[in-house]
């Protein structure tokens, strides 16, 4: 990996020849990827479709486990933790994600959705802390003022970039160390997504994001760090700007040119 | 003189396609009135042979004796008592049938949805698929030969609740298992992405997203065993009393109405009965489409 030549400072997430493959006769969709990713930072992942852009991300958290016949190689560490060791519950406490389509529970109210990691898990809150939690992802998703006065409607009475920021909320309700978002403006229109990106960047002051991305430009507009990824191999990791004006790899190059993608 | 002719062979053509057009939209009449028209000469003819007997009595007394059938119809009377014998022993067996076959076809249903492809899995589909086309007296022989033979020594509710759990059973698993595959995978990744055992996601999550659409299919399972006539025959054998002891004899509507058919004076309770048997259904039903619209 000579040319992730950045040095991060601050690590909160180590990845370490992280291989994955979907079955045992299956070519790796993830390819001995090593990345160290800075706190209180937005790393984004980028690259064209299938590259194991998502599969990466979902292995933050485990929730690539999912996939019955999954194969894992390799460690990652949460702040020094190895996650591959750890509860996958507690882990996904930890580290919390954002789907690519908005996905409110759909039988929930705003309120309840919010608090839905408490809730479903049985955790029991007083109720000026559950009205506190609530008040504070929300204003945080900067969706408090436009939800205030209906927040025992149901979820999916909003709007679809509401919605999504609402899953933002319901994510960081827990305040988990990291944020994984998998592609969460490519089903929003274009002033949604803005307020989307406004908020990650207001976000990283608290947690770690990290977001896989088709749209490169938006990689440009809010990430620090930049992933690029092809074929399961990590091609290019450094600061965006430098990936952006001098990619170090030719595969880069011609991908953020739109020669290929 | 092309040019003028092209015309006069449009309005020939046009004058075949309004024909055909006619004939088409007659066939499609003719067709709906032969669909429907058997659904409503039974409803009519319920009605017009059975309401004369529903009245107070019909839901609160239980089934008259031959002979004072017999009195009332020389004298040109309205049939004294009711069938609440059968309608409160429906009630239990359908009641017991529910316990059995909901929580069991559930269960089932969901380990399917989880299981899709694999070959247990599969099997099981199969042979719930095969269960449902098992003649229901066959399945009234089976609980005949289970229950009434070895659990309760004798006919009884428990016996035909089992024989009619049985039938509910592949009805609840496949509307179960179709209920769950239309519940967008997202829900569940959203749910374990918070951190939530699996299983807290399908109890919490999965089922209440479902709701409407595992109640219809148990809805339409009740509605569907409701009438069933054959295995209660061999197993709860019938009642002229209340009953409320499971492992007691039993009566049931549909038994009724075939011992109203077997005696001749008797006969005007054949259509109330069955009037009341098929509005019961009709309004399941009903229930049941109008949860399944509103998801």
């Amino acid at each position: 990996m000579s040319k992730n030549i950045d040095i991060i400072e601050n690590p909160v997430l180590k990845v370490e020849n992280l291989s994955i493959a979907y079955n045992k006769a299956d070519k790796y969709a993830v390819k001995d990827v090593n990345v160290t990713i800075k706190k209180n930072a937005i790393t984004a992942i980028m690259g064209p479709s299938g590259c194991g852009k998502s599969t990466m991300l979902r292995a933050i958290n485990r929730m690539h486990e999912l996939y019955p016949d999954i194969r894992t190689e390799g460690n990652i560490y949460l702040n020094g933790d190895n996650i591959m060791k750890m509860d996958t519950i507690q882990l996904r406490r930890k580290i919390g994600m954002v789907f690519q389509r908005p996905n409110p529970f759909p039988t929930m109210s705003i309120y309840d959705n919010v608090i839905a990691g408490y809730k479903l898990n049985g955790i029991r809150i007083k109720k000026s802390q559950r009205d506190d939690i609530v008040e504070r992802s929300l204003t945080d998703v900067a969706l408090w003022n436009e939800v205030k006065d209906s927040l025992h409607k149901k979820g999916t009475f909003l709007s679809g970039g509401q919605q999504q920021r609402l899953c933002i909320a319901r994510s960081i309700a827990f305040q988990p160390e990291v944020i994984l978002l998998d592609e969460p403006t490519s089903a929003l229109d274009p002033i949604a997504t803005s307020k989307v990106e406004d908020l990650l960047v207001k976000l990283k002051e608290n947690y770690t994001i990290v977001l896989v991305t088709h749209n490169m430009s938006q990689a440009a507009r809010i990430s620090e760090y930049s992933m690029f990824m092809y074929l399961g191999d990590l091609v290019e990791y450094g600061k965006t700007k430098m990936m952006f004006t001098n990619p170090r790899d030719k595969k880069t190059e011609e991908y953020l040119t739109g020669k290929f993608g | 003189m092309e040019n003028i002719n092209t015309p006069i062979e449009l309005t020939k053509n046009s004058a075949f396609r309004a024909l055909k057009d006619k004939a088409f939209l007659w066939g499609v009449i003719i067709v709906s009135i032969i669909t429907i028209s058997p659904i409503v000469l039974i409803i009519g003819k319920l009605v017009w042979k059975g309401v004369s007997q529903i009245n107070l009595s019909f839901f609160t007394e239980i089934t008259p004796s031959t002979f004072e059938a017999m009195t009332a119809v020389a004298s040109g009377e309205v049939i004294p008592g009711g069938i609440v014998n059968g309608i409160l022993g429906t009630f239990l067996i359908v009641f017991l049938s529910a316990i059995i076959a909901i929580p069991v076809g559930i269960l089932i249903g969901l380990f399917l949805f989880e299981n899709q492809g694999k070959r247990y899995a599969n099997l099981i589909r199969s042979l719930s698929d095969i269960l449902q086309g098992v003649p229901s007296i066959v399945l009234g022989l089976i609980a005949y030969l289970w229950v009434v033979k070895n659990v309760t020594q004798g006919y009884s509710a428990l016996a035909g609740s089992v024989a009619l759990a049985i039938m509910m059973l592949p009805l609840i698993i496949r509307s179960t298992e179709e209920t769950m595959k239309m519940i967008p995978g997202t829900l569940k990744e959203a749910g374990l992405a918070l951190g939530v055992p699996y299983y807290k996601v399908i109890l919490k999550v999965l089922i209440p997203s479902g709701i409407s659409g595992l109640s219809t299919g148990i809805l339409l399972a009740i509605s569907r065993i409701l009438g069933e006539t054959a295995p209660l025959m061999l197993t709860t054998l019938g009642n002229p009393m209340i009953n409320w002891d499971v492992t007691a004899p039993t009566s049931a509507v549909p038994l009724l109405i075939w011992d109203f058919y077997n005696d001749p004076n008797m006969v005007d309770l054949i259509w109330s009965s069955s009037l009341f048997l098929m509005g019961f259904v009709l309004t399941l039903n009903i229930i049941s489409k109008r949860i399944a619209a509103k998801q």
